[in-house]
């Protein structure tokens, strides 16, 4: 048992019905209890979605308990069979049947003899992986079944297309700009006369896995969901695959250079010419992204050598990591994320960039971590937001989870040369706010808040004067907290217990240099 | 208790609610000392944070004790493992009652949580309530109704023969108690013990407890109560009226273990049911009802202008939250035609006296009494919603846009659990939010009505 207020990545279940209702004409029916289906109402909400969302629950109730539930699962998806003909119906196992230990595969090939529809059985262990990787099994479980089907039937379509082409793998519902990024991925390819092939699951007709093997490569700009696809079809076709996120201008270029290799390797095959995308980086990143004009415009001069702590999932936190440091001149006090099973491709990609690494599932370590550390901005995701709002930091939201306020209906990508440009938006807005703290606070103030700690966990025991806090109140705001806990440090360090004006001049003088 | 003879219909349950967990949503902020700890999985952990949106953020005073594969499987003791839990909201909180929320797992997985609970108690010197509010015996709003039922038992006993007036004027509102000694008197002469049960935000229960002080009926206590060390008295003698239709547990409980007598009146939602329940308290205690036709009249007055919106409107109720007989029945009474009213679990005694108000309130509006369906199906009803094309859809988030998309105006039901609409004062509001969606787009283009990008109302 775990005391739990907040977590960052949800169970299992949500994995695999993002994949399942990101896909054309699937529908997965969960064995769950009651209120279960909570996914249906966050993908109505959140995303504003026009459409029923394809998941319905299977409910586990007393009965079911009593008698076991196979009558009912099979029912119901004999049912979803006849109302909707989806490709394939997706039963996707949750806590509950977790718990329970029924054979849900045994009801699946039940299920498959009398319906029209392919059914397939997610396999997922809520007790074991979460829900970026149940989507990413998902995902790549669906994809196998239907390449698999095509391959046995000798309809599997391996000639690769004449003109150079791309599958991308991993967008889906309720991702972070998902549908931005798509967009924007896809604009990114065709600047490049590259033709998308595929994209894996949004909007994905599983008839059409068939096809899959004719791109010349895939992309898989998101670590949370669509590596397992990704080396499936290179273990499977030999397909190679481009892992890095084209977020920022430097990983743009890079995710664009390695394409290029792959797309020459193949021209050379082919006898056609290659390639050379140089000229189009160097021009998107001269003129069309705004990003690197905008590094070295005076503006961007303010939030440099500014710090600033990341946290996230491991996509996000690197790439935003990596362009604070490298093209933002910030400095990353510490770099952290929730994908703990992530934790070595994490420390690699970090490496050098940032003081400290954290990996951490618990909220409340992440917000001490930050309210020690008083950086000028949070870059995280709606939790961090609200520890920036209890500390007083401006907070940019980067990674899931999220609210709707960060599903925008304006074209909001972060990947590619559009996302440069409202990435370095984000990143100046999160640090303006701070600056502009600094004149009204400089001259006299009107801020007669009064201090506050701002470590969630207050194990402090020193006594502060009236006179001496009065003083501390006409520091400005955004050094304050800084000053107050260097001041209780150096009471501490030489046995003081009430903190007065004496001591709190004895202890600046200590640490000036 | 006489039951109503309408037709019933009872569907396959496939439809979405909220787990009834969403309970320690609004019941932690009532109960002010209270801690809420939801013992179960993530899954659970998950559907708390995003239900309950903002609240996370404010350091609520509740918890989940996420269980591991190792709780499931026996390799760590669970009593052990919940002592830790418990002494460590202790001490970060030091709350006057832990109330443990039982979830479906450790139904499945037979936890002994009330065996657990007494002994722990004992050991922490905390008391530890349990209520069973899982997702395979309850929906939604009855997670309030098992805590409740859990928290009878704690109330303190009364003992009539000594405390027949303190009581009353113990708890009663001090304005009382500045007037002179006559007026007492008679006021300690025609009072009664009447406990009201369920949670009702502060400024709301303030209304029906001053409708009772109208009719020189004193509450003496409610339940739940704002601190634990508040909950009121019960006993034989004491009457009780429920607030809120899905408290039927909580009443069971009342009545065979406490001996209290329930008072079967309609829910003091909208005028007509505020003015019914009134009617019915007074009727009970045998007192004359003074002045409550008067003011249900100007209550309607006040409230033509929606009326004028909404009167000869049809509204489709899918059902999640047991609200929808009362909301139903003020629908009716202000105009509007009910074609269907879904809902997870009817009681048929509890919910008796306002079933006969739906009947009586349908014939005199001369509209056909709908169709109740209990433990509706969402997908027929979508398709029945295809054929009838009602001007409005009481509904959960899950179905609300898919319906919006199809040209058909929705009304989001979880909006009635939180907003405030009981007693004559309220009802304006529940107006306001039903009419809302009606006011929306007056002049919305016929050929923009379809916004699906499927086939029409294709579930």
């Amino acid at each position: 048992m775990k005391l739990a207020y907040w977590m960052y990545a949800g169970p299992a279940h949500i994995g695999t019905s993002r994949v399942a209702s990101s896909f054309r004409n699937v529908h997965a029916v969960m064995h769950a209890p009651l209120g279960d289906d909570y996914f249906n109402v966050m993908r109505s909400m959140s995303e504003r979605e026009r459409d029923f969302t394809p998941v319905t629950a299977s409910i586990a109730d007393r009965h079911v308990l009593a008698r076991g539930s196979q009558e009912k699962v099979a029912n119901n998806m004999n049912r979803k069979d006849e109302e909707q003909r989806p490709d394939p119906i997706v039963l996707t196992p949750t806590c509950t049947s977790s718990t329970l230990q029924e054979d849900l595969q045994n009801l699946v090939n039940r299920a498959l003899i009398s319906s029209m529809s392919d059914v397939i059985f997610a396999d997922v262990n809520h007790y074991r992986v979460n829900e970026f990787q149940a989507a990413d099994r998902t995902s790549e479980q669906t994809v196998r079944h239907y390449v698999n089907k095509a391959i046995e039937r000798g309809a599997s379509n391996r000639s690769v297309t004449n003109a150079p082409s791309a599958n991308i793998i991993g967008m889906s519902t309720s991702g972070f700009h998902a549908q931005h990024d798509c967009r924007e991925l896809k604009r990114l390819l065709q600047g490049l006369g590259i033709l998308v092939n595929q994209i894996i699951p949004e909007g994905a007709s599983l008839k059409d896995s068939k096809d899959l093997p004719r791109a010349w490569s895939n992309t898989v700009p998101h670590r949370e969901a669509g590596p397992m696809t990704a080396i499936f079809s290179k273990k499977e076709f030999g397909m190679p695959h481009v892992s890095i996120t084209p977020a920022g201008p430097l990983d743009a270029a890079d995710f664009i250079g390695r394409i290029e290799g792959y797309i020459n390797a193949w021209a050379s095959v082919l006898s056609e010419k290659g390639v050379d995308y140089e000229p189009y980086v160097v021009n998107q990143t001269r003129f069309v992204s705004q990003a690197a004009w905008f590094s070295r415009t005076i503006d961007c001069q303010n939030p440099t050598g500014k710090e600033a702590v990341v946290s996230g999932d491991a996509t996000h936190a690197v790439s935003i990591t990596k362009i604070l440091v490298k093209e933002m001149g910030i400095r990353v006090r510490r770099s952290g994320t929730h994908r703990r099973h992530d934790t070595e491709w994490f420390n690699e990609q970090i490496q050098g960039l940032c003081d400290e690494i954290l990996v951490t599932e618990n909220h409340t370590e992440v917000g001490d971590a930050t309210a020690r550390v008083e950086p000028s901005a949070i870059f995280g995701t709606q939790t961090e937001r609200h520890t920036g709002k209890r500390i007083n930091i401006p907070c940019g939201v980067i990674p899931s989870p999220v609210h709707i306020q960060n599903f925008p209906l304006g074209y909001r990508p972060l990947l590619g040369y559009e996302g440069a440009n409202q990435i370095a938006d984000s990143v100046y807005n999160s640090f303006n706010p701070g600056m502009e703290d600094y004149p009204s606070d400089v001259s006299g103030g009107h801020d007669t808040k009064g201090v506050v700690t701002k470590l969630s966990s207050n194990k402090e025991d020193l006594k502060w004067t009236t006179e001496s806090q009065l003083e501390l109140s006409k520091i400005p705001g955004f050094v304050r907290g800084k000053i107050k806990r260097k001041t209780e440090v150096f009471a501490k360090q030489n046995n003081i217990s009430e903190i007065t004006i004496d001591v709190m001049y004895a202890a600046r003088e200590s640490f000036s240099p | 208790m006489k039951t109503i003879d309408t037709a019933f219909e009872c569907e396959t349950g496939s439809y979405h609610t909220f787990c009834p967990i969403s309970c320690v949503a609004w019941l932690y902020q009532k109960i002010e000392d209270s801690f809420f700890l939801v013992i179960g999985t993530k899954t659970r952990g998950y559907f708390l944070q995003n239900a309950l949106g903002v609240t996370i953020f404010a350091e609520p005073r509740y918890a989940m004790a996420e269980l591991e594969e190792a709780d499931i499987s026996a390799q760590l003791n669970d009593r052990e493992e919940s002592k830790e839990i418990c002494i460590q909201i202790r001490r970060d909180r030091n709350p006057s009652v832990i109330i443990w929320i039982g979830t479906c797992t450790t139904e499945i997985i037979k936890m002994d949580l009330e065996g657990m609970a007494s002994k722990l108690e004992r050991e922490i010197g905390i008391p530890i309530i349990v209520a069973r509010a899982n997702g395979s015996d309850y929906a939604f709003t009855q997670g309030e109704d098992t805590a409740l039922a859990a928290m009878v038992h704690r109330c303190p006993v009364i003992d009539m023969a000594i405390s027949k007036n303190e009581v009353c004027m113990g708890d009663c509102d001090n304005s009382y108690k500045s007037k002179d000694q006559s007026q007492i008197k008679t006021y300690k002469l025609e009072t009664h013990n009447l406990v009201l049960f369920g949670s009702l935000p502060s400024n709301v229960a303030s209304q029906p407890n001053s409708e009772p002080k109208h009719q020189n009926i004193c509450v003496t206590g409610w339940l739940p109560s704002h601190r634990y060390a508040e909950l009121p008295s019960l006993g034989e003698g004491i009457y009780v009226c429920g607030v809120n239709p899905f408290l039927s547990r909580t009443a069971t409980i009342l009545m065979r273990r406490r001996k209290c007598r329930l008072i079967g009146a309609p829910f003091p939602i909208g005028p007509d049911g505020t003015r019914a329940w009134m009617e019915r308290i007074c009727d009970v205690l045998g007192m004359k009802p003074k002045g409550l036709k008067e003011k249900e009249e100007q209550i309607w007055k006040n409230l033509s202008k929606y009326i004028k919106i909404i009167g000869g409107k049809s509204v489709f109720s899918m059902g999640d939250n047991l609200l929808e007989i009362s909301l139903a029945r003020f629908s009716v009474r202000c105009g509007m035609i009910v074609y269907e009213i879904g809902i997870p679990y009817l009681d048929k005694r509890y919910q008796a006296a306002e079933l006969s108000l739906l009947k009586t309130t349908c014939e005199v509006m001369n509209i056909p009494m709908p169709r109740i369906v209990e433990k509706p199906d969402n997908y027929n009803q979508v398709q029945r919603m295809h054929e009838l094309e009602p001007d409005l859809a009481f509904t959960g988030m899950a179905h609300a846009n898919p319906l919006e998309a199809r040209g058909i105006d929705t009304k989001w039901s979880v909006e009635f659990t939180f907003a405030q609409i009981h007693g004559f004062a309220n009802a304006a509001d529940v107006l306001e939010s039903v009419t809302r969606p009606l006011m929306r787009n007056p002049g919305s283009i016929p050929s923009w009505k379809n916004l699906s990008k499927q086939e029409p109302l294709h579930c």
